[in-house]
């Protein structure tokens, strides 16, 4: 027995080890496909230095900037000074990027989780409802809103809400973060009603997708959970319909949607660069596509990398968790 | 009667039982229609700067100029008639999305299936790299491409492609791991056919169902991203004007009220993105339905 806890942890280790070997691998690719693009497609002296420097100095950054040594002498400088945490410095803010992109975090996670608690409001209720009652009128509704849900684009979506409740009815501001309150050491603006009112639109465009999907998942488990031993022993104890639902299904429920839903954090971040370049939110997402426009090429590098390597290390962690739920992710080469 | 015909005959009596799909097939035959004949069907050319009048910008829907234009869904900034515009738009939309649609297909289906085929490290290399790339949001993948090589019709079309082979190169090796134990493909190898004969002439036809399936569904995700990434700026240029960026061009005068320039192009992204989806549904549920 002791034996094979033995050989099934070191087969853990293994994976774990594989997985980690496999992150930092990706994340060599993903270094040399940003270096790539920045500084070997088009003009890497127009891309990195100031339009508006003169000769003496346009000459002076090249030289400080080591763009007339080899390419693979660059690359490896640029990959040394990564390491040091020094992604370079923001032409138009004159800031190093690193710092402007930790500034700007608070606000994407702050619209991020905001809207994770939306979508989980909204969505298990009318996914319990429609498992519970899969034939009634209304889950049909409910099914074809979240069909439409999966085909509107976000960003349109977002559009109509500020037409609607920002400019027609003029109910809640539209653009920018609101006031930032201080609770328990946390700066947010989820702390003052001013700061709410601004946060909504935008948390609920961004979790409309998610509304779609965790209404599919939780409609999907609570038809397998009602089927249930345990439910129909809960029934023929003569417990009420409505303890049945509340305590019993949606306890069980719970579990997995959470588990699913945290996981695909993720994916909130990276579409809440739509969100809130739409409704002005000072994020991480609004600061990349204005450095896009801005040609902000040490920004845009600098973001790219922090990105990535935050996803990298995301999947990593999920593949770890997984291993420990599901043993059957550990069997080699299944990629179904 | 000819079996290929029957067969034919039959799948579109099949397909017609479900009375939305129907429908929705319909509708996205008309906005195909249109798209492809945009400038035969368009009232005005919108690009032709002889025709345009900055004097009717942003006239509301149901408007008419002095010289007696009608202008069904009004018009935008500079002028241009809005139902050309949706016109020209979905041509360029659709056009991109269906381009990169194909070149994904033959891609994503090309490494599933020699996956399938060969096994072995080649399979495993393959099929990890679906995964890592399957295990960044799409939105993301798109993202990291154009930021680094900048925008343009070629590299979002090169975005669109990276971004959707990887479901094709999953579907197709499932479905060839399938067929590959089967016994025509024993039969055609005991007759010493070329692999590549094998793969293609052989396998490829019989994986089709699934990967037109995910070709449905994944053409009208890349519509609706490359709207996305237009309207962010990143995506097409301002030469192409795809629906997205109709829509970017209209949001800079909502706050004045002027609603129709940026809702309606967005009316008919959701309808075009919406009938591809509920066909593609639907066909997933012919086909197969465990799919999924």
């Amino acid at each position: 027995m002791l034996w094979f806890l033995l050989l099934k942890n070191s087969k853990m280790t293994a994976f774990i080890c594989t997985r980690f070997a496999q992150s930092i691998l990706v994340l060599f690719i993903m270094s040399l496909l940003v270096f790539g693009g920045v500084n070997l497609v088009g003009d890497p002296v127009e891309m990195l230095i100031n339009p508006e420097a003169d000769q003496a100095e346009v000459e002076r950054v090249i030289r400080e900037l080591g763009l007339d040594r080899p390419v693979t002498e660059q690359y490896w400088y640029f990959l040394v000074n990564a390491f040091k945490g020094d992604l370079g410095s923001s032409f138009i803010f004159g800031e190093p990027a690193l710092k402007l992109i930790i500034q700007r975090m608070p606000a994407t996670l702050e619209l991020a989780l905001f809207s994770l608690f939306i979508s989980l409001i909204i969505a298990i209720p009318l996914g319990i409802y429609a498992g519970y009652n899969p034939d009634s009128k209304a889950s049909k509704v409910i099914m074809a809103g979240s069909i439409l849900g999966f085909s509107m684009p976000t960003f349109w979506v977002g559009i109509i809400f500020i037409m609607i409740f920002a400019v027609q009815l003029g109910w809640l501001p539209s653009t920018g973060r609101g006031e930032i309150g201080t609770f328990m050491g946390i700066n947010s603006s989820l702390f003052t009603l001013n700061g709410l009112s601004h946060v909504f639109l935008p948390a609920l465009n961004l979790a409309l997708f998610k509304i779609s999907s965790v209404i599919r998942l939780t409609r999907a488990g609570t038809r397998e959970i009602i089927l249930q031993d345990y439910i129909t022993f809960a029934r023929s104890k003569g417990i009420s319909e409505k303890r049945v639902v509340l305590i019993h299904v949606l306890k069980n429920i719970l579990i997995p949607i959470v588990t699913v839903v945290g996981l695909e954090f993720g994916s909130l971040i990276a579409f809440s660069t739509v969100t809130e370049t739409v409704f002005a939110w000072p994020g991480m997402g609004k600061l990349i596509i204005d450095s896009i426009y801005n040609l902000d090429r040490p920004v845009i590098v600098a973001y790219l990398m922090i990105i990535v390597t935050f996803f990298v290390f995301l999947n990593l962690i999920v593949d770890i968790i997984y291993t420990f739920l599901d043993p059957r992710v550990r069997i080699k080469g299944d990629h179904q | 009667m000819n079996p290929k015909l029957r067969k034919f005959i039959e799948f579109c009596k099949d397909f017609s039982s479900n009375k939305v799909a129907l429908v929705a097939f319909f509708i996205f035959l008309l906005i195909l229609f249109v798209a492809i004949f945009a400038p035969l069907v368009s009232p005005t050319d919108p690009y032709d700067l002889n025709t345009v009048s900055i004097m009717n910008s942003r006239l509301p829907p149901f408007s008419e100029d002095f010289s007696g234009n009608y202008f069904l869904l009004g018009t935008d900034g500079a002028g241009r008639d809005m139902v050309s515009a949706i016109f020209y738009g979905l041509r360029v939309s659709l056009g991109v999305g269906v381009l990169s649609g194909i070149f994904a297909l033959i891609i994503g289906s090309f490494f599933g299936i020699s996956a399938a085929f060969f096994g072995g490290r080649y399979e495993s290399l393959i099929m990890r790299i679906v995964d890592i790339q399957l295990s960044f949001p799409s939105i993301l993948v798109a993202l990291i491409i154009l930021a680094a090589f900048g925008k343009g019709v070629e590299k979002t079309i090169i975005a669109l492609i990276l971004v959707q082979w990887a479901y094709y190169a999953r579907t197709a090796r499932s479905s060839a791991l399938v067929e590959i134990n089967k016994e025509y493909v024993d039969a055609a190898r005991c007759l010493a056919f070329g692999n590549t004969r094998i793969m293609f002439k052989h396998i490829l036809p019989n994986c089709m169902a699934p990967l037109i399936v995910v070709g449905t569904l994944q053409t009208a995700h890349a519509i609706s991203l490359e709207a996305t990434l237009s309207f962010l700026g990143l995506g097409l240029p301002i030469t192409e004007p795809s629906l997205g960026l109709l829509i970017g061009n209209g949001f800079e005068y909502m706050y004045s009220g002027d609603f129709w320039i940026s809702i309606f192009p967005g009316v008919a992204l959701l309808i075009t993105v919406a009938s591809i989806n509920l066909v593609g549904d639907h066909l997933r549920d012919m086909f197969n339905p465990r799919l999924h």
